[in-house]
């Protein structure tokens, strides 16, 4: 049975290559007049999908989009954003109505003759000013809002030191005298896993918290200043809601701060994550039906949080380097840390 | 020169060892399209995978050898197919499959010159591709699997196989295929320099070039410049995994030991490998637009609009890609001012950009649009090209860089703007040319059938994926189903697959076009398309000197499409002026 089966197939398959051998013997190679005509309408309708497709995304996708911005620099990087997006929106929705519109427009024509236009300095200089100027706009406020992200003033700021490694990672507060110890790989020995040295007074009072422990504690309204640091290969410390990420590089100490302005319990309060939320739940619960009657186990039950990610390549198990992150009120926050042993305690 | 066609040729210095251009040109597309096919294949195997994530297939069965358990892909060759995906689709098939074409099969026949400067080092050329393409499917069968550190083989991890496999035999295999590869490509680059500069037939003035030959000038020039700094960083990689040098590594813990390195930076790397990584994206991208405006004047029936102006923005592209490197490594942890800097040389190339797609819809406009298959894929460029290249404007802002910097943004945004234009850019030469390659047409309703599916299914994928990005997706995950948060992508992700498989399978319409039609295609005509350029001079059969007798004289520029007093509406760039006729 399934012999005949791929015999059939085969005169299928065979089938269809002599048919398309046929067709290479039509005497028409070059567009002709009735070609430009369809092909013509085909573009105006390839406009219709274009601009359908562009909508049904909005519409569709705009709930998967991150929520607004949980820290302050974040809120700042969002302004620019939505600026810069009205712009190439509106720049995509003019020109590339003009390319299809045209394409249609002007199909040829036998009895049509194209117009001799070969320059014009006015409308050139148009097009060169006027995405000059723009830009500049673009650049002088992008600029603008980098330097306030990069440049943090230093005062009061809480130092955080985020460790990748593969594939998991650390993180060290600097505890009471608002200073790292001293770090380096060659100290790494049991369960000083993040090598620190701790012969420097600094290093005694730092908080330590291992791969075991899955999330750790930011306070709202209060600068973070963010150290990375890697144990094997570059990784990204990306932190998609509050807008930042900085790569941790083998060798060297690398720096991002922001200072985050939602707590964890205001995110999952705030309506678009309300959704969102409701959405990725339904999705589990039906996935997890299914998965009941396959006999196997539900997924677990999910609840919002912030997320500490890897973006940079890193190996086997690079899509599953993650660590949750409180943002609490800050007294809830200075309680917290209050609880936790220092370094010197623990080793 | 005057005895050319008379050589008594052999097989193997016909088809094999040839010096001639025109064949060499053949050589570098039927290369380029396998590796193509190859890199394409993977594409689909691995948005399967992310699709269905840890599904079982057969077809990864049959294909995935020892990286797949039960039909489930594994996770590191996951990674290898991304990395080889992106290697080939970038150096060996857009970077020599179309530049490699087209500078071989045009520069000689549009300048009017009877072969390259060197046809001894062309065809060096072409056999330096050939072995390091040869290298790069040969480091497919490795056991440990091939290079998987992403196409950018950021050390330590391409360093070291103790942080992953790829790194090992496949990762040796891959630098000594790039380093050979880049030397084809710099001597390649240094003939069609040295071709147009000195070859070009009399009357043929720079001013007076089509802006195919432009653009493959500019490129080459390009292409010397960055090229040699990717070898130079690819020899310290070298020295670092196999002499135990330290040019990139430094205070390394991995596989609970300490490793000797001191003193190093991955960062070094980095701006070395985009050095070369940056121009590398319009040493793509130009040949492309190269073609398309050729394409276009012809099928318009116009003259290109703003010649000078096109000119005048392929230089200053390519002067800028050469200092805008840094805006791959915004967040790096490269000094914040630097990325200022960045960012302004960045944004700046916005401008020439805007201005070439600006003329490309002017010459559409009032045109006698001849709607080839050709044009058709002229026309989608111009379109992903702007679709692609505004989303740049984001990425190329540091500020906003650093929330979609390594998300599916920008992956959605390189596909638009270097990949799916540059294969446009490449299937509108392949379907211009080909009466010039192998005498014969291609058939037109393949094509068109080819162009439609392949549009709709390349924005089918590549529009949705900008909101998957910006939802916070990390690129180069095995799975998405390690963060609950990103459940909600999966049904966009499967959208997208479907639109992968079928843009993938639409090329076979391509591949059977093609090769059926250099066998079975209609005989063409000397100047099928009725295009004023010197290659339609030629007779239809491949001659070695390409013009039997004297090389023709050039009297006019390349566009005098539609001229007004004149009869027809195209004029060979050979025809002398009228009486009384102005010059373009």
């Amino acid at each position: 049975m399934l012999a005949l089966f791929y015999i059939f197939i085969a005169l299928v398959i065979a089938t269809a290559f002599w048919q398309i051998t046929n067709i290479f013997n039509l005497k028409e190679v070059i567009a002709t007049d009735k070609d430009n005509e369809t092909q013509g309408k085909l573009m105006l309708g390839f406009m219709l999908f274009f601009y359908g497709l562009m909508i049904f995304s909005f519409w569709k996708y705009y709930s998967v989009l991150l929520p607004e911005a949980a820290s302050l620099e974040g809120q700042t990087i969002e302004g620019l954003y939505i600026a810069t997006m009205l712009m190439i929106l509106i720049a995509q929705g003019l020109v590339q109505f003009l390319i299809f519109w045209f394409t249609y427009k002007y199909r040829g024509n036998k009895n049509n003759k194209a117009l001799h236009y070969a320059d014009s300095h006015k409308l050139e200089m148009i097009w060169t000013i006027v995405p000059t100027v723009a830009l500049a706009g673009l650049i002088i406020y992008g600029l603008t809002v980098w330097s306030d992200v990069m440049y943090p003033d230093n005062d009061k700021a809480l130092i955080v030191e985020v460790y990748g490694k593969q594939f998991d990672w650390e993180v060290r507060y600097a505890g009471k005298d608002g200073v790292l110890g001293k770090a380096n790989v060659h100290n790494i020995k049991g369960q000083n896993t993040m090598g620190v040295d701790m012969t420097d007074e600094n290093a005694k009072d730092d908080i330590h918290i291992p791969t075991t422990v899955k999330e750790f504690y930011l306070p709202k309204g209060r600068k973070v200043i963010f150290k990375f640091r890697s144990q094997d290969v570059l990784h990204s410390a990306f932190m998609p809601h509050f807008r930042a990420q900085m790569n941790c590089v083998p060798g060297m100490v690398t720096q991002f701060a922001f200072t985050p302005s939602m707590t964890t319990e205001e995110m999952r309060a705030n309506p678009k994550m309300i959704d969102k939320i409701a959405n990725i739940k339904q999705i589990r619960l039906e996935k997890s039906e299914v998965l009941l009657k396959e006999g196997k186990e539900a997924l677990e039950p999910y609840e919002f949080d912030y997320l500490l990610l890897c973006n940079k390549i890193c190996g086997a198990t690079h899509f599953n380097m993650q660590k949750k992150i409180k943002v609490v009120e800050s007294a809830e926050f200075d309680k917290w840390i209050a609880e936790q042993k220092t370094l010197n305690e623990v080793l | 020169m005057s005895d050319h066609g008379h050589h008594k040729e052999t097989f193997i210095t016909k088809y094999i060892f040839s010096q001639d251009h025109k064949m060499i040109s053949k050589q570098y597309l039927i290369t380029g399209i396998f590796m193509g096919v190859v890199g394409v294949f993977m594409s689909m195997l691995f948005r399967m995978q992310i699709a269905w994530p840890e599904h079982s297939f057969s077809i990864f069965e049959a294909f995935l050898g020892s990286h797949q358990t039960d039909g489930v892909m594994d996770p590191d060759i996951y990674l290898a197919l991304v990395t080889i995906h992106g290697t080939i689709m970038v150096f060996f098939v857009l970077t020599a499959g179309l530049s490699g074409t087209f500078s071989n099969l045009l520069i000689p026949l549009q300048i009017g010159a009877r072969d390259m400067a060197s046809g001894f080092l062309n065809m060096i050329s072409y056999w330096l591709f050939f072995l390091s393409s040869l290298i790069m499917i040969l480091s497919l069968f490795v056991q440990a699997g091939p290079a998987a550190a992403g196409w950018t083989v950021y050390p330590p991890l391409s360093a070291l196989p103790q942080a992953i496999p790829g790194s090992g035999t496949g990762m040796t295999l891959w630098l000594v295929s790039m380093a050979i590869f880049i030397a084809s490509s710099l001597l390649g680059a240094l003939n069609y320099i040295v071709t147009v500069l000195n070859l070009r037939t009399k009357g043929m003035k720079m001013t007076r070039l089509p802006l195919s030959i432009w653009s493959f000038f500019v490129t080459a020039i390009i292409g010397v410049v960055s090229f040699p700094v990717l070898l130079a960083a690819a020899l310290l990689l070298m020295f670092d995994r196999s002499f135990g040098t330290s040019f990139y590594l430094s205070d390394i813990f991995i596989g609970g030991e300490v490793l000797h390195y001191q003193g190093g930076s991955p960062v070094l790397f980095e701006h070395l490998f985009w050095f070369l990584g940056h121009p590398e994206v319009y040493i793509v991208i130009l040949p492309a637009m190269g073609i398309v405006s050729e394409v276009m004047a012809v099928n318009a029936r116009k003259p290109i609009f703003g010649y000078r102006a096109m000119i005048t923005s392929i230089i200053a592209i390519a002067f800028l890609s050469t200092i805008v490197w840094g805006h791959h490594i915004f967040v790096s942890g490269m000094n914040p001012f630097l990325g200022s800097v960045f960012t302004f040389t960045t944004l700046l190339i916005a401008i020439p950009s805007a201005v070439k797609s600006f003329n490309w819809i002017t010459t559409l406009w009032k045109g006698n649009l001849q709607l080839n298959p050709a044009m058709l894929f002229s026309i989608g460029f111009v379109s992903t090209f702007v679709t692609g290249g505004l989303t740049g404007i984001v990425m190329g802002d540091s500020a906003l860089d650093i929330n979609i910097h390594d998300t599916y943004f920008i992956i959605a945004h390189f596909h638009l703007v270097m990949g799916v234009s540059a294969i446009y850019g490449m299937f509108a030469g392949v379907y211009h040319w080909f009466p010039k390659m192998y005498g014969r047409m291609m058939n037109k309703t393949l094509g068109y059938w080819h162009f439609w599916i392949t549009a709709i299914a390349a924005y089918g994928v590549f529009f949705p994926m900008h909101f998957v990005g910006l939802a916070g997706l990390p690129r180069r995950y095995y799975t998405n189903t390690a963060f609950p948060y990103f459940d909600d992508l999966a049904d966009i992700n499967v959208v997208m697959t479907w639109f992968a498989i079928l843009g993938g399978l639409a090329q076979l319409i391509f591949l059977a076009n093609f090769f059926i039609s250099i066998y079975k295609g209609k005989k063409a005509t000397q100047n099928p398309w009725r295009a004023n350029t010197l290659e339609w001079t030629t007779p239809v059969e491949h001659i070695h000197g390409n013009w039997p007798g004297e090389i023709p004289e050039v009297h006019r520029w390349a566009y005098d499409y539609s001229k007004p007093g004149l009869d027809e509406d195209f004029m060979l760039q050979t025809v002398p002026l009228k009486e009384g006729e102005e010059p373009s």
